[in-house]
């Protein structure tokens, strides 16, 4: 447990100093502050108005955001250590590779979420301090999935970095698995369905297991319970959980894709050349 | 105590090892040469359990693969190349000390002794360890792996980057450790390490091409008196005697000082670039009991 604790607080530390950190704590915060800048607390878009307006708002470009920003800098940081003989010096030191690895998760899992969180946590005192009201329960969901989100990608970038050997190929293949699951979204799926090619259960399982589409379709499912802005999909997604079950759903089907990515990883990891 | 019986390593088509076996026994002090991609640092990331390979590996009976914190734990390693570690320098050796169980002091004084200021305000112990100089990394690296009860010290070029003067401590601590551990030196030349070890093992396309016990004359702590006399003063010829530590009588013809006798190979190596302005030079090994005088001390 020790060694664990070593190696994710030596993430943290080697993570608080890079220059990815700082854009991405930077490009997290900023949106937070120019959404408040632009008066957004202050419009009103399908009934919302205050800092639920921001929160959706700031979910929304977070889904966008946070995937290829988790996966990137995982693949590149992992795969660049091992290239640039990080990997070769600490890894012979006496650190079990169970340690190394899940501990090297759960640093990056620290540095990944904690700014994207912390952005939310400063809207709700900005808030508070202003008078707004803080919708508690939004704001609870929205950091639960925020949270799985980061897991997720975080899951599959390591399993990227243990496959890879290169970072010019684990990049690559990183921003590969993002595009694929763009390409999936619920309006390509429609698409296809309209051209009749695949069968309408398919395209809905595809978005179903789509981790990305996951995200969107719980954080739209808060302020639109019908689920209408999805059209004929969301009959079947609400038929098969419920407007609460796909939200519990949401939360734990990407935990169980990014743990089972990370596992993947680990015995990938574990069985092949470290450096 | 270290078994490689019939180790292999294949990348891709390439067999980088081919078949090593050797036995290498507590207190030896080994040489691994051969040149750039002989198999040099594929055999000692096999040693060090970060590579898959045919053929077994063993440290006391023990495989470094399967008994990781076990094995490793007894292993201190030098790489050639420094990691870039954005850490500080204090941190990466609290955490070096806390992964290794050892006292993180032991790991600063040896630091210390290697010349490296880690105490002063502008001293390297806050200052990331990828921003110090490469010679200021490797006394550090060094530090780490020589601040812990290691029963095998794998050095990776560990001298190269070093001045004449962190060598000769060098070499010190090397000597404290002689009886106590294994010393796997690797280098791309034998002349670097040879005044270092009782054998030298050189690899050659993934193979044992010599296997071969040196006489061990050179003791790690031995110290050469030497003299210099050059025809005129030359500024160049100063400067390289300033990096040894030499000292002149005011006129820049007559210099004086010693050399770490490990390090007299290197040390003649230098003073051949200037064969045409050296007139006189002598080198007397120094009798540690008698002094250079000859006289007891």
């Amino acid at each position: 447990m020790k060694q664990l604790w070593l190696t994710a607080k030596l993430d943290i530390v080697e993570s608080l100093r890079a220059r990815w950190f700082q854009i991405y704590t930077l490009v997290f915060g900023g949106i937070v502050a120019l959404l408040f800048l632009f008066g957004l607390t202050e419009s009103r878009v399908l009934g919302f108005i205050g800092l639920s307006r921001l929160l959706v708002t700031y979910i929304q470009l977070t889904m966008a955001i946070l995937p290829i920003f988790v996966l990137i800098t995982t693949v590149r940081s992992v795969a660049g250590d091992r290239e640039a003989g990080v990997f070769e010096y600490l890894l012979s030191l006496p650190v079990s590779l169970g340690a190394w690895f899940w501990g090297k998760i759960l640093g990056r899992y620290v540095v990944i979420f904690l700014p994207v969180f912390a952005a939310m946590v400063g809207a709700v005192i900005w808030a508070l301090i202003a008078g707004i009201e803080v919708p508690w329960g939004m704001f609870g969901y929205y950091t639960a999935l925020i949270a799985v989100m980061a897991a997720c990608f975080l899951g599959i970038g390591m399993l990227i970095s243990a496959v890879a050997r290169s970072t010019d190929m684990a990049q690559g293949a990183a921003f590969l698995v993002w595009l694929t699951l763009l390409l999936f979204l619920d309006l390509i799926l429609l698409g296809v369905m309209i051209q009749g090619k695949v069968a309408p259960e398919v395209a809905v399982t595809l978005a179903l297991a789509n981790p990305l589409q996951v995200f969107r379709t719980a954080a739209l499912a808060l302020f639109d319970p019908q689920l209408i802005v999805l059209g004929p999909s969301a009959y079947v997604i609400l038929d098969l959980f419920g407007a609460t079950g796909y939200q519990i759903f949401a939360l734990v089907y990407p935990t169980v894709v990014g743990l089972a990515a990370a596992t993947l990883g680990y015995q990938l990891f574990r069985r092949g050349d470290l450096p | 105590m270290i078994k490689f019986q019939n180790v292999a390593k294949t990348f891709r088509r390439a067999r980088v090892l081919d078949g090593i076996d050797l036995e290498i026994a507590l207190g030896e002090r080994v040489a691994l040469i051969g040149s750039n991609g002989a198999g040099k640092t594929t055999l000692i990331r096999c040693l060090l359990g970060e590579y898959n390979h045919e053929g077994v590996v063993t440290i006391d009976g023990r495989s470094p693969r399967t008994d990781r914190t076990a094995v490793l734990g007894s292993i201190g390693f030098v790489p050639q190349l420094p990691p870039p570690l954005k850490m500080p320098v204090g941190q990466l050796i609290e955490f070096a000390a806390s992964l290794c169980g050892s006292d993180p002091k032991r790991i600063f004084d040896i630091a210390r002794r290697l010349g490296l200021d880690l105490d002063s305000a502008n001293g390297v112990a806050g200052r990331q360890f990828v921003r110090l100089s490469g010679g200021m990394k490797q006394k550090l690296l060094i530090a780490i792996a020589l601040g812990r009860d290691a029963k095998v010290l794998v050095l990776d070029e560990p001298a190269a980057n070093l001045d004449p003067e962190a060598r000769k401590i060098f070499f010190e601590l090397l000597a404290e450790r002689a009886e106590s551990a294994t010393m796997l030196i690797s280098s791309h030349r034998l002349d670097e390490v040879s005044t270092l070890v009782n054998r030298v093992i050189e690899l050659d396309l993934g193979k044992v091409v010599l296997d071969d016990r040196v006489a061990d004359d050179v003791a790690l702590t031995g110290r050469l008196d030497c003299r210099i006399v050059v025809k005129r003063p030359e500024a160049a010829f100063a400067k390289a005697m300033a990096v040894w530590k030499f000292t002149d009588r005011g006129d820049g013809l007559e210099w004086t000082g010693d050399v770490a006798g490990p390090d007299r190979l290197r040390f003649m190596g230098m003073a051949s670039r200037y064969v045409a302005l050296i007139s006189d030079i002598s080198l007397r090994e120094v009798d540690e009991k008698l002094g250079a005088s000859g006289t007891p001390n």
